[in-house]
């Protein structure tokens, strides 16, 4: 078993979040895990992306050859389009519908969200609603990680093990108030 | 306990912490600045202690590292590539001057420039000092060798560089740590004539240094990170440093047998290079960086057996990746898609609420009635001043070289001549030029952007946090021309009116305008919250 995960953002909406979670499943499963990630000037709200493979046997590129990537996570519609050069054909994008206007020449919204559906197969998540139904809007990206979870190669269950260890020292509530966020998440992939 | 998820730089300071350094000295600097934080932040280096704070700069670090060396223990320093040019002069006089507790300096490379003005390649800086160069490919292999370092330094009494790319200091893999060895003894070094550089003693440390290079060819030849992958036909590569990992990940997707030969160690290891070499007609050279050994191999009358990045098989800039490495060795890959037309690009920028932006409305407004807009910049947050709407910087060079820019353009006839700088950067490397400026009376304005912290590289700390008024004065600018402003919406007018006066002013004048980084105020306020 290989995947390949693009995860994208802009700089600042926290993606080394859902990273370090699957990280931690895959580590927990003696998987081997390389995750190359973007510090320094791009942090500062520029597009930012993390490149994300597991795998059964040894990895050796850091980074996922083009047209190799089994899924784009996004958590901002625009920024699930700029790493199309790494999707396989057979590839899928999971991304988050609010955007994150931060530039003036900001596409149009209908015409993104076309576009992205007629890139690849795809699934568009309103995880701001979703995050809001757990009662902590800061569950966003736990709520993003629940809808790819179906594309990850490692089973929900693992997901959610990692989750509680990774939010371990934050309290038992901050823990159900994700694990939470992950189900629903995953509750609108499989509808 | 053993097996951690670590990113390359973290895989450095848990190794070094292993190896038993007794000190890490650094400047921040992308993508090398996670080494010394992890060791900041390690209970194992509370007891026994391993002292970590920031440096001045990367020199002040490099002498230091090489005092703790002096002392007899063992020491690293880490800088990012550009950070080596400050630390050059002691750098290379350290080689000459060799070390007596093992010295590690990491250099962390940044090809296709994320974060930085250029990609130097540093494994010129190790041949050019002479000293081995250690290049490892993976995180594991990155923990290995960084203790490895440590003992070749004390082995051959020389500093060891450890080179690392971006792509490897910003990746995280599995890594399994190895028995934790204890600190050194304090025994400072006897050798006197060795530490004392003058022409008599060089001469024969010098010497000493030409003769050790065969040793350390014969440990490149004999070291296990250097070797060869068999394989079957003509064609061949040798992949060096992370070059390694790109080409194994074509090997495997396409399934070839090509033979390689990695190299992770050098100077390098002539016999081997030269074995290898024999038996095939075609081969690739996989640097990450300059194509500085592919030169040396094709040498002066150029060998067209080797291919690499100086003959264009491979891009002569950015940093490595496998698809290019593919249509190197003359594989086809498949097509892919084009990024969407409207997708927009999206560059970093200053953050909402940061004092920079501020500062930049009310320097525009200021600076609107004169002829020359010029408003030399400097490295940090505040670069992204350049960029719409500001538009405000015109120079980004050097660690502070705005103040000394600045200093030669009004000494040409530019007035005003007005430069920005931020705190970390004007302790780094601002204040001999400020004094230069003063004692030439050369009428410039330098504005200290101040926000109490190295933000750019994450919030580490300033060296001249709440020290500027002082350290201004102490370097002879008149007290009435060093001024004070808080960048914020509602203190426009008047930041606009100090700003006006100092730029009207024929002499030197420093304005320290003065607001905390938005971003290290949000990390405050959070762990106050998980305080109470």
């Amino acid at each position: 078993m290989q995947k390949n995960i693009i995860i994208a953002g802009v700089g600042g909406q926290g993606i080394l979040t859902i990273a370090s979670i699957i990280d931690l499943a895959a580590m927990n499963l003696g998987l081997h895990v390389k995750q190359a990630e973007v510090h320094g000037m791009s942090q500062r709200g520029g597009a930012v992306e993390s490149h994300l493979r597991i795998s059964t046997e040894e990895i050796y590129s850091d980074l996922i050859p083009l047209g190799k990537a089994d899924l784009i996570l996004s958590i901002e519609p625009m920024e699930s389009l700029r790493y199309l050069p790494f999707l396989s054909p057979e590839g899928v994008i999971v991304t988050s519908t609010e955007l994150y206007e931060n530039i003036r020449n900001y596409p149009d919204k209908t015409e993104l969200l076309n576009e992205i559906r007629e890139s690849a197969s795809c699934l568009l998540i309103e995880a701001e609603k979703l995050a809001a139904e757990t009662g902590n809007a800061k569950t966003y990206n736990v709520a993003m990680l629940g809808a790819a979870a179906p594309h990850i190669g490692i089973e929900a269950t693992e997901l959610e093990k990692a989750i509680a260890t990774y939010f371990a020292g934050k309290g038992e509530k901050i823990i159900e108030t994700n694990l939470n966020a992950f189900r629903l998440g995953l509750d609108n992939a499989q509808k | 306990m053993n097996k951690q998820l670590l990113l390359g730089a973290e895989a450095i300071a848990q190794a070094a912490l292993d190896a038993g350094i007794s000190g890490v000295y650094a400047y921040p600097g992308t993508p090398s600045t996670e080494i010394t934080e992890y060791i900041q932040k390690s209970s194992q280096a509370k007891e026994p202690f391993v002292r970590a704070a920031w440096a001045t700069n990367e020199k002040t670090a490099y002498e230091a590292a090489l005092g703790m060396s002096y002392a007899g223990k063992r020491s690293l320093v880490c800088m990012k590539h550009v950070g080596l040019n400050v630390a050059a002069d002691a750098f290379m006089n350290s080689s000459i001057t060799g070390i007596h507790g093992g010295l590690v300096i990491v250099v962390a490379d940044d090809p296709s420039m994320h974060s930085s003005q250029n990609e130097q390649d540093s494994r010129v800086y190790g041949k050019f000092a002479m000293i081995p160069v250690l290049e490892p490919a993976n995180q594991q292999e990155t923990y290995e060798m960084t203790r490895y370092a440590f003992d070749l330094s004390e082995q051959i009494a020389l500093p060891v560089l450890l080179r690392i790319p971006t792509r490897l200091s910003h990746s995280r893999a599995v890594v399994t740590r190895t028995e934790v060895r204890p600190q050194n003894d304090l025994v400072p070094s006897k050798e006197k004539g060795k530490w004392i550089l003058l022409p008599a003693n060089a001469r024969k440390n010098y010497q000493q240094l030409l003769e050790k290079q065969q040793q350390l060819a014969s440990l490149s030849e004999s070291s296990p990170y250097n070797r060869i992958m068999e394989g079957t036909g003509k064609k061949a590569v040798i992949a060096f440093g992370i070059g390694y990992n790109y080409t194994m990940e074509v090997i495997g997707s396409y399934k070839l047998q090509i033979p390689l030969l990695k190299i992770s160690q050098y100077p390098l290891p002539e016999k081997r290079i030269k074995a290898f070499c024999d038996q095939y007609d075609d081969i690739l050279i996989v640097e990450e960086g300059y194509p500085v050994y592919e030169e040396l191999l094709k040498g002066y009358f150029v060998n067209r057996k080797f291919r690499g990045r100086l003959d264009g098989a491979l891009p002569r800039t950015g940093e490595l990746s496998p698809a290019p490495l593919a249509i190197a060795l003359g594989l086809s890959t498949s097509e892919t898609k084009p990024i969407p037309a409207i997708v927009a690009s999206r560059p970093p920028m200053l953050c909402q609420g940061c004092g920079h932006r501020d500062l930049f409305d009310a320097l525009n407004m200021a600076m609107e009635s004169y002829p020359f807009k010029q408003v030399f910049g400097d490295i940090g947050c505040y670069t992204l001043g350049a960029l719409p709407p500001y538009n405000t910087i015109s120079t980004c060079v050097d660690m502070g070289a705005s103040i000394t820019m600045a200093k030669g353009a009004a000494d040409a006839g530019i007035r005003p001549a007005v430069c920005v700088i931020g705190d970390s950067t004007f302790t780094h490397s601002g204040m001999t030029g400020l004094l230069d400026a003063v004692n030439d009376r050369s009428p410039i304005t330098v504005i200290i952007s101040d926000n109490d912290t190295t933000a750019m590289t994450g919030g580490q700390d300033s060296a001249g946090t709440d020290k500027f008024f002082d350290i201004c004065k102490g370097l002879g600018v008149e007290e009435k021309h060093i001024r004070l402003m808080i960048p914020l919406k509602k203190n426009l007018d008047e930041n606009k009116a100090i700003l006006k006066e100092e730029l009207d002013y024929d002499g030197v004048s420093v304005i320290i305008s003065q607001r905390e980084c938005v971003q290290t105020l949000k990390k405050k306020s959070k762990v106050k919250k998980a305080d109470c």
